[in-house]
Formats: C-alpha cells, structure tokens, sequence
C-alpha cells in the first residue's frame, strides 16, 4: 500500500477530484496548506510598504492506495493539477505500512 | 440675559448632526481595527471605544467648560461655568444666532472631543497597556483638547484678541486646527515616546481585514457630514455648502490617492481608496464652510496625492506610527488649514461667524489670511506636540505604556483583554 500525497494550486482541486473519480478512486482527504517551492511567494503593498508573503495557499490531497494503483492514481493528479506555471505543486508517493478501516476492523488492502 | 427663542429646524439638525459624529468613533473603531494584526483588533478597538467613555465623561464634567467657559486670558475657559453641563438653554455665544440650546452644543462638541481622541490611538498600536491608554485620553482632553478648543472656538486666544487683531481670524470650520492637526502632532509625540512595536519595519504587519477598514472608512464618511455640515450650527446654505464640499473634496481625494499607487506601486488598492477617502475627509473639514467647489476640489487632490506619498515616511524617519495618524490627520489638516489661506471666500459665502476673517490670496483678500491660517497651525502642532510630549512621559514614568515583549508577541487581545477576536488566529501566510 501507498500513501499518494498532492501539494496543488487550490484552483485545480475541481479537476484533480474529477480526475481521482474516473480513475476509480473513491475516497481521499483534502486539507488548506500554505507553502512555497521556486515559486517563492509573492509581495503586496499596503500603504506603500512592500510586504513578501513568503507562504502562499495551496490544497495538499492525499489519497490511499493499493501498490498497483499508484501510477495511475498519481498521473491522474498530475495531470489535473498541471497548468505549466511555476506553483503547480508536487506529488509524492510513501510506502505505508498498514490500514485499518475503522467501522470493521479491516485490515491491509480490504481497508482501502 | 435675553429671552431665548427656540429654533426647532436648527436644533433637530444639530441633534441629528451630533449622532452622526458619534458615529464616527465606532466606524474608526472598525477603520483602524482592520488594518493591525488579527491579534489584535480588539485592542485596538477598544481604544477608540473606551476614548468614546473617557471623553464623553471628562467633557460632561468639566471638559465641556474648559473649553468653552469665561476665558482666562485667552487659553482657558473657566470649568465652573459649566460644571455638570448645568446649562441654560440660551447659556453660549450662539443661541440667539441659531436657537439651539445650549446643551445640545455641548452634546454637538462632546462628539469631537471623543473623535480626536480615538484618532489618536492609531499611532500606537498593538503594544500600550490599556490603562495608561484611558489615564492619557482622560489627561490629553483636559489638557490638550480643552485648550486648543478654547482657543479657536471657545472665545480663546485664535478667536479675539491680539493675534486676531494683528493678523485676522484664523478660518477652522470644523476641526483642522482642533481636531486633526492636533490628534496628529499627539499621535507623533506618543509614537515617539512609546517606541516601535517589535518588527516594525522587518516584520510583515499586515491590515488582517480590509473589508473591516472599507466599513469603517463608509461609516467615518457618513459620519463626517455632522462633523462638517453639522460645524454650521444651523441648517442652511452654508451648511449645504459644507456637505457638498465634504462629498466632492473627498471623492477627488480618493482618486488621486488611487493614483498616486497605482503609478507608484502598480496597484489601485482597497486600502487606498479607504485611506484616501480619510485624508480628503481631513483636509476639507477645516475649510468645509468657506471655500467654494473649485477650492474644495483642490484641496482633496492635494491632499490625496500628499497624504499618500507621507504615509511612507515612518519608515524613512523610523518612527512607529502605526496607522498613520501623521500621513493622515497631521499632513492632511495642515493641506486644509493652509489652502484656506488661498481658496477662502468668507466675503462671497458671508459664513456669520467668521466675520473677521479675510478672502483668501487667490480671491483678492491678499496674504494676510494665509499668514494667519500657518501661524494657527503651527501653535496648535506646536503645543499639542509639546504637552502630550510631556503626558507621555509623566505616564511612562507612573504606569508605564507597554504590555511585556511576550504579551505584544503573543498578541495584546489576550493579554489584556482575555479574549480573541477570531476563533483561531493564524499568522502563518
């Protein structure tokens, strides 16, 4: 099993959730994330003075998945997620030890 | 004393016009309550509402005849004329002229009092114990406002007397001298005394809700026409002419401070035209009821391109004024006060009470009344810098102004106040 983990442009999650559904997966978890990569941030101005938000919003995805899954579940996030611009995101995979699906006590792939 | 006869149109509007500026101190409340930290705001609303206490207090006791009592040698007025605001009605220099009783004057001035006051919490920001906060706007009405006040509209010094004989009478429609002059020069003295919050000028501090300070900006604007149209004291034409003069000078204000950043920063901003509304509402209130619409159109393009550009020097002269009550209410009524002396038409408009006062230089009356316009604001920047100056350090000394490193850090709300605005307060951007 594997946890796939998608750090994206908020304005995308529409399609990366659409994109996750036609690829068969039917649960994840979405949260707000703040952060950076080359695209560093950007500045406002108030009042004249510069200010540089260093962290700026993006949605972080993470999807559980069995091993044989993977691929295609995270090149359906990069695809959707992708508009060519510096700030679309990253998308990793970590191997995950086990799961347990908490209403029936299942464990392993049953639990995905 | 002579009968007095009731002016009942004269006297609504005065009624209505004082709750409009009431009003005004709660919309500075969410004003300034947007542009600190969200840590914060409610500090920082609580200045402006507790100044709303403390002065409208101080005023009803004593304040009110400071500032307009028997004058003692032209700078103070005699407080037992007035103590308790035990008032006839026909008991002030303006109620056989207008009809209003004399204690819904008093309640008409009470609302400046309270105004300047809050204006002045804004250079201080996020850092002083609240009860040093309420000590000073207690000591700053009574010794700094009451004063300036007396002078200018209470019989004092700027209103007869050798001054006004050598010069003329100095024109302060509505509180360009008394109010914003004076809560600037007293916000630049505090700021100075106090210190800088820590980060200042390293750290991001940004205005955490700027449709807090859009409401507050509509709110001061609604406001201000009782702070100008009401200075009248009357519903007539010159109030009409106040009114105009304050929606007119105030929208070119807002443009020219939006364009003012636009060219200089790339961006025409919510915070601009907020801000620039403000600095338009300053600089016309001096000038409301005596200079005609090309005058009034004027002084808010000056104003919002001065204002605009003066707000940066904080960091130029490393001052922490925090909200810029200098950029603002400093810069802004001394633009009003001084372009009286060039657009000025008492002569023409006949305002009944500046009788005294001289056409400006761009309407044949010569210079005389722009030399008296700077003579009265430098002594109102001066002495008002000067005794908060020395308040300042009386209670830094006393009480002392700041809350600890950790509290101003950990956010002054829950320090001082036990409570939070928001439910959770991230500053992670």
């Amino acid at each position: 099993m594997k946890l796939v983990t998608g750090v994206i442009q908020p304005h995308r999650l529409d399609e990366v959730k659409s994109a996750l559904e036609a690829a068969g997966v039917r649960g994840m978890t979405v949260s707000e994330a703040s952060g950076y990569g080359r695209q560093k941030g950007h500045t406002e101005v108030y009042r004249g003075a510069e200010y540089t938000v260093d962290l700026v919003p993006k949605v972080r995805v993470e999807v559980l998945v069995s091993d044989e899954d993977v691929t295609a579940v995270s090149d359906a996030i990069i695809g959707a997620a992708q508009t060519g611009k510096i700030g679309d995101g990253k998308v990793w995979v970590v191997p995950v030890e086990d799961v347990a699906r908490v209403r029936t006590g299942e464990h392993g792939d049953a639990a995905l | 004393m002579e009968e007095f006869v009731l002016d009942t149109g004269n006297t609504a509007w005065m009624l209505t016009a004082s709750s409009l500026v009431l009003l005004m101190t709660p919309g500075l409340a969410f004003f300034y309550g947007g542009m600190v930290r969200g840590k914060s705001v409610l500090n920082m609303m609580m200045m402006s509402f507790s100044a709303i206490g403390v002065a409208g207090l101080v005023w009803a006791v004593y304040g009110y005849g400071l500032a307009f009592g028997t004058t003692a040698g032209g700078f103070i007025g005699n407080p037992a004329d007035a103590l308790l605001l035990s008032l006839d009605d026909a008991e002030w220099w303006g109620a056989s002229i207008t009809g209003v009783p004399a204690l819904v004057f008093a309640g008409f001035q009470a609302t400046f009092a309270i105004i300047t006051v809050a204006l002045i919490s804004g250079a201080i920001a996020d850092r002083v114990k609240f009860g040093t906060w309420i000590a000073f706007a207690a000591l700053w009405v009574t010794l700094v406002y009451a004063p300036i006040a007396h002078w200018v509209w209470g019989g004092g010094l700027l209103g007869v007397g050798p001054i006004v004989d050598a010069l003329s009478l100095p024109i302060d429609f509505a509180g360009g001298t008394v109010v914003h002059i004076n809560a600037g020069a007293a916000g630049l003295a505090l700021a100075l005394v106090i210190g800088k919050r820590k980060g200042f000028g390293t750290e991001p501090m940004r205005p955490h809700n700027l449709p807090f300070v859009m409401l507050g900006a509509g709110l001061l604007w609604f406001g201000w026409f009782g702070f100008n149209a009401g200075s009248e004291l009357a519903a007539d034409s010159t109030a009409g002419r106040a009114w105009v003069n304050t929606l007119i000078a105030t929208c070119v204000a807002m443009l020219a401070w939006l364009l003012t950043e636009k060219f200089r920063d790339g961006h025409a901003t919510s915070l601009g035209a907020a801000s620039g509304v403000v600095a338009g509402l300053v600089a016309i209130t001096p000038a409301a009821g005596t200079v005609q619409l090309v005058g009034a159109i004027v002084i808010g393009l000056v104003a919002g391109v001065l204002c605009a550009l003066a707000v940066g020097l904080k960091y130029k002269f490393g001052y922490d004024d925090s909200l810029d009550v200098v950029g603002v209410h400093l810069v802004g009524g001394l633009v009003g006060t001084i372009l009286i002396g060039f657009f000025a038409t008492n002569g023409v408009l006949g305002s009944f009470y500046f009788e005294g006062s001289l056409d400006g230089l761009f309407y044949g009356g010569g210079a005389t009344q722009l030399v008296t316009q700077v003579v009265a604001a430098l002594m109102s920047v001066v002495y008002s810098f000067v005794v908060t100056f020395l308040i300042a350090l009386l209670l830094k000394v006393i009480a002392g102004w700041r809350v600890t490193e950790e509290d101003e850090v950990g956010g002054i709300d829950l320090a001082v106040h036990g409570e939070s605005g928001y439910e959770t307060i991230t500053e992670v951007r």
